[in-house]
């Protein structure tokens, strides 16, 4: 069975590269980098002003 | 199992408002349900005794008119057929019943639009000050939790004990693709920086009744809603909320398959767990995937070990039945999603909600170096939830194409009004588009009218596949009024 999963995975991962699209690993860093920190200023102006208290002042209550 | 499977989720939303003094969780729920459904329009849930009745056409009308509505408690049915009301503290959308996960998820998502319009209505009544927060989420990080649960009609021939049997690991090792991630730990379980659900940690018992304490693993209320003798409802509270598509699919769509295969009696022996209910903190607690289970029988095996088995079993079961297209794309989801976990967890943040936000989450802590007890990561641990577009982390990684999607936002639009064409949602979701004025009162299997006769006609709908469109939409159409509508199914009785 273990050897069974295996090949599964192998062969799925395959096709993701392939589907995918290989980018040379340096460039696809690079640019995953550049990515993230445009991400992280886009989060940066949404984000509720005061975290602490923010996050201080959640309380629920239970319930289902 | 070509055919489909009845199910839907409840969701209840965490609720908040910014700036208000003597906050009440209670009346900022009602204000969201009665901000969507305008007051003269609002129509009661019943709670009347379920009749069988005759359900050859599916539906059938009762002429006796003595109903016990509920008045107290805030409640309205939308036309594509969903629940919305205030249970406990919490704004809860229930979906129209649907035979397969797609559908289950778009109507699940639809929920998000839902709540967002319900929002918008309810803050026309607060301060300038004052800003409403909803949150899809089931925790607030200090003990409290509510739920997003699962509903799957289930054949009552089937022995409860073999459902526990086999669900109880299952229910364990799904959580690596059903979690939608929590900065810490709660309700005096371990330290743990992140973990991979928000639900773990309430978790205490293998198997019960209760949902607000003393959480079991298998729950085991049965209103099945439908007729008794055949049917039970399996109501899974062991769920997070979740917001990718993909990953609502996966969640509905592998437990639907596993119950076709437990129904069906050909699954293998499943996995016995030393200390299940220990090893639901365990699996949700490690993001590495790597802790392994202790089996009854001295193995040892990791969450995707055990998935990868019931999978196999799954697998060879629902291919060797002929299923439809849906079922299959199930099965292809799943086997890609437990080949990408055990291959590297990150590689699957398109697709589910606990890695795409662990991968913000270390972003954050990479670049403003911040220790996982920091109030910032437990801010953004919140906002990927927040229900509003313009606020939600969730929605910034779809708007990037971060996030892989089912539906389009039009799709999800149309769930908003539509109801699904395959269950007696459509029939109620329909009335409550074309007779809102008559329908006094509703609930999963029955309808009520004021006709302006002397008693109020109750329409049962026993059968959650009858009511579909194929068997009332032409006599709908041929109705302008709902009198013409109850003479109509009346008329036709036996």
């Amino acid at each position: 069975m273990a050897e069974q999963k295996r090949e599964r995975s192998s062969s799925d991962r395959r096709r993701d590269e392939t589907e995918r699209g290989d980018v040379a690993p340096a460039t696809a860093d690079a640019e995953l980098t550049e990515r993230i920190d445009d991400l992280l200023e886009e989060i940066d102006s949404v984000l509720e002003e005061n975290a602490e208290e923010f996050v201080k002042n959640y309380v629920q209550k239970g319930g289902e | 199992m070509t055919a489909g499977r009845v199910m839907g989720t409840e969701t209840e939303f965490g609720i908040t408002i910014l700036n208000q003094r003597g906050f009440n969780p209670v009346a900022a729920s009602t204000a969201v349900v009665n901000g969507y459904a305008d007051r003269r329009s609002r129509i009661r849930w019943s709670y009347d005794e379920e009749s069988p009745g005759s359900d050859m056409r599916g539906i059938d009308v009762e002429r006796e008119g003595d109903f016990d509505l509920d008045t107290g408690l805030v409640n309205t049915v939308l036309t594509n057929g969903a629940r919305l009301y205030v249970d406990h503290a919490h704004p809860e959308y229930s979906t129209p019943e649907t035979t397969d996960p797609l559908a289950a998820a778009l109507y699940d998502k639809a929920g998000e639009t839902v709540m967002v319009t319900a929002i918008g209505a309810a803050q026309r009544l607060l301060g300038t000050d004052e800003r409403m927060v909803v949150h899809k989420n089931n925790s607030d990080g200090k003990g409290n939790s509510y739920g997003a649960h699962e509903n799957y009609l289930i054949a009552r021939a089937t022995p409860f004990r073999e459902i526990v049997r086999h669900l109880t690991p299952f229910f364990i090792s799904r959580q690596v693709f059903t979690g939608s991630g929590k900065v810490g730990a709660e309700n005096g379980r371990p330290g743990v920086g992140y973990q991979i659900t928000q639900r773990a940690d309430f978790f205490e018992e293998e198997v019960g009744l209760e949902t607000t304490l003393k959480r079991p693993i298998i729950n085991t209320r049965d209103e099945p809603h439908a007729d008794p003798g055949k049917f039970r409802r399996l109501h899974v509270i062991i769920g997070d909320a979740t917001l990718n598509e993909v990953q609502t699919f996966l969640k509905l769509g592998t437990t639907a398959l596993v119950l076709a295969a437990i129904e069906s009696g050909d699954l293998p022996d499943p996995v016995t767990l030393d200390d299940p209910v220990r090893e639901v903190w365990s699996v949700s607690h490690d993001p590495t995937l790597r802790h392994r289970l202790a089996t009854s029988d001295g193995r040892k095996l990791t969450a995707l070990d055990l998935q990868w088995s019931i999978f196999e079993g799954v697998d060879r079961f629902t291919r060797s039945t002929g299923s439809s297209t849906v079922w299959i794309r199930v099965l292809d989801e799943w086997e890609r999603i437990l080949t990408d976990l055990e291959r590297d967890p990150a590689s699957t943040s398109d697709r589910l909600d606990w890695t795409a936000k662990l991968r913000l989450l270390d972003a954050y802590r990479d670049r403003d170096h911040l220790g996982w007890d920091s109030g910032k990561l437990r801010l953004l641990d919140l906002q990927y939830h927040d229900v509003d577009p313009g606020r939600s982390l969730y929605r910034r990684l779809v708007d990037r194409g971060d996030v892989r999607r089912l539906f389009t936002d039009a799709e999800v639009e149309a769930a908003v009004s539509d109801p699904p064409i395959d269950t007696r949602a459509y029939f109620r979701g329909a009335c409550v588009a074309r007779y809102r004025e008559a329908l006094v009162a509703a609930n999963w299997d029955s309808l009520i009218f004021d006709v302006g006769e002397e008693t109020l006609k109750r329409v049962p709908m026993m059968n959650p596949l009858r009511g579909t469109r194929r068997h009332v939409g032409e006599l709908l159409d041929g109705s302008p009024d709902a009198a013409t509508m109850i003479r109509a199914l009346g008329g036709n009785d036996g």
